[in-house]
């Protein structure tokens, strides 16, 4: 297995700049996801690696080897397509062998390799068939066979389950774990699906405008984002953000949406002199009820989702979620109490959407 | 429910009445030039306008054979036709493929140029090709045809190519890049499979072009070794006269390789001018 560094990488097209300077290690067997919105620079990065595109500046290295002036086809990597790009005119075991096939690998060891990366991913039945005759599902697992069947030194995935519906992709997110597991190569995997870079991810490496927000474990990212981006974006339903002012009474500081206190908070350094402030709280740490510290907050909108509920409020002009595991019996208008602990509201400075700890 | 399927029955019947007008209009002087050069000639004059003579005869088409240079003009469209498709077809691939997939410094103004050669009258140029061609030998020589036919059918084959290019995955390439491929290794294996039935369409449309040429063949050759049907089938109009009866069995006959190229390219052809029609 292999590691993959990347060293102060660029990519302008044309007078667009896309990549801007981004540093990333990948270590050796890691499962690593970048996610981003659609135009973040992801999908160019990963294409970088995999040699589809030549980088502006900066340095790439697959293992101790510097691949940025190596074709394709000589880095030994391996990657899975969102339109799968399987060969129409090959059968499944064809398009499986292709690349054994171009590495003259003897005949007896192609038929033992497809055949076994076949059962692995339940492909039997299928190898005489034409990617036409085959679902979406089983495209898809075409698609991984055929990056499985010689062992490359990485696996890159460019939002490989993006055209399957929503049961098939929870499906294959577990088995493509799984194939990691059992494979423990180097994966790279690029999707806009927070869900599944929280649930896949060794690491998630969040990224926005062509720069790299924050690299962490997924419970990081979600515990402690580094900005309002990536608070925002990791997280559903995603974190409400209120524009609230710090006011200090006394020797204690509180934090005052419209005219109410929400909480109380210990003195927090590098804020703006004047006070104002993102409050960023996810919808799970709001609760209805409490004592003194609550505040009140009417009811927009009930959402039941199964699990919970889903209730929209309106606070001071400002509207939020809270999301509870419980199904409380609120009318649409109604007024609540509602209220948050100190230690989980997340503080961003205003302009410049940093993190203020 | 009733009236609405009267209406659908209505609406098919007009539309296949519709189709069938214009199939009749079209194929209408392709039967006719076939009944007159089964006319006897002594009947050509006497029987007035009829769908078939009382009588028939294979003699027009024997004298074509037998008395005329026709076998020759045969031969030397065939060969000029199919030297034309074939290199057209391989340049306007080649290019169509960079058009398709690259961008380089230039395009646009070579696609501007291409365009450009489209858009004049081939008549305008006939002088000064002849002064170019004459001290070099291209008078009156096949190859000199070839060499005209396919200057003029690259640039629109071309386009044509490039559109059955743009409608292969750029995906596809690359997957086969990474599997190992390089990119010319790719190109034959994985692109030019699927770009057949493109070039398919591209060969027949050039050699239909290429075999049913007059002006070039008519202006640069006056020799009957170099001399091309279309030219062959002029030689039937004498000053006084014309010989109808053999001028459409001529026809007829040079029918015949057209019919058997595009018999044997229709499975790809079909296939072809409608890709990219629907997605899929």
């Amino acid at each position: 297995m292999t590691s993959i560094d990347i060293c102060g990488i660029e990519k302008n097209f044309g007078s667009v700049s896309v990549l801007k300077g981004i540093d990333l290690s990948v270590a050796s067997g890691e499962f690593v996801v970048l996610v981003g919105p659609s135009g973040c620079g992801k999908s160019t990065l990963l294409r970088l690696i995999a040699g589809l595109e030549d980088a502006s500046a900066g340095e790439i290295r697959i293992g101790d080897r510097v691949v940025n002036d190596l074709a394709p086809k000589d880095r030994d990597i391996a990657m899975v397509f969102q339109s799968y790009a399987l060969y129409p005119h090959m059968t499944v075991r064809d398009n499986m062998s292709y690349s054994l096939r171009l590495r003259r690998t003897p005949k007896q060891m192609i038929v033992e390799a497809v055949a076994k990366a076949g059962a692995k991913l339940g492909l039997q039945s299928l190898e005489d068939r034409k990617p036409r005759q085959l679902s979406g599902g089983q495209r898809q697992r075409v698609a991984m066979g055929r990056a499985i069947v010689r062992k490359p030194k990485a696996f890159l995935f460019d939002e490989p389950l993006s055209n399957l519906d929503a049961r098939l992709r929870e499906q294959m997110r577990f088995e493509i774990r799984k194939l990691h597991r059992e494979l423990g190569a180097t994966s790279v995997y690029v999707t806009h699906d927070q869900i599944e870079a929280m649930t896949m991810a060794d690491r998630i490496v969040a990224m926005n405008g062509g720069i790299i927000q924050q690299v962490g474990t997924p419970l990081d990212l979600y515990d402690d984002p580094a900005n309002r981006f990536v608070a925002e974006f990791i997280g559903s339903p995603a974190m409400n953000f209120l524009d609230a002012r710090l006011s200090s009474n006394a020797g204690t500081f509180g934090l005052q949406v419209g005219n109410q206190t929400i909480c109380a908070l210990p003195p927090p350094p590098g804020l703006p002199t004047d006070g104002r402030v993102t409050a960023g709280i996810r919808p799970e740490n709001l609760f209805m009820g409490g004592g003194a510290s609550s505040v009140a907050a009417r009811v927009e909108l009930v959402e039941p989702t199964g699990v919970g509920t889903v209730v929209h409020l309106e606070l001071g002009g400002q509207f939020l979620k809270l999301f509870t595991t419980e199904r409380p019996k609120v009318a649409i208008g109604e007024v609540v109490r509602i209220a948050v602990r100190a230690k989980d509201i997340r503080m961003f400075h205003p302009e410049t959407e940093a993190r203020v700890r | 429910m009733r009236p609405l399927t009267l209406r659908r029955t209505g609406y098919w019947t007009f539309h296949y009445l519709l189709v069938a007008i214009y199939v009749a209009v079209a194929l209408f002087p392709l039967f006719w030039m076939l009944k007159v050069s089964v006319t006897p000639n002594d009947l050509l004059y006497t029987e007035g306008v009829r769908f078939w003579p009382s009588r028939t005869t294979f003699a027009h088409y024997t004298s074509v054979i037998r008395n005329t240079e026709f076998p020759l003009f045969f031969l030397n469209s065939c060969i000029v036709s199919a030297l034309t498709s074939i290199f057209t077809t391989l340049v306007a691939a080649a290019a169509g493929y960079a058009f398709s997939r690259f961008a380089f410094h230039g395009k646009f103004w070579i696609v501007g140029l291409m365009l450009v050669t489209q858009m004049f009258p081939l008549v305008m140029i006939i002088a000064p090709i002849f002064r170019l061609f004459a001290p070099i030998g291209l008078t009156n020589s096949l190859f000199g045809l070839v060499i005209i036919y396919t200057t003029f059918n690259v640039p629109f084959a071309s386009f044509l190519m490039q559109t059955f290019f743009d409608a292969i995955p750029k995906e596809l390439e690359e997957a086969a890049m990474i599997d190992g491929a390089s990119r010319f290794v790719a190109l034959r294996q994985i692109v030019l499979p699927l770009t057949l039935p493109g070039i398919a369409a591209t060969l027949g449309f050039v050699f239909t072009a290429a075999w049913g040429e007059l002006l070039f063949a008519l202006m640069l050759n006056s020799t009957s070794r170099a001399t091309t049907f279309p030219v062959g089938l002029l030689s039937f109009v004498s000053k006084f006269s014309v010989d109808f009866g053999q001028m459409t069995a001529a026809g007829i006959l040079a029918l015949l390789p057209v019919c058997v190229f595009f018999f044997l390219i229709q499975r790809h052809l079909v296939q072809g001018l409608t890709a990219g029609a629907v997605k899929g």
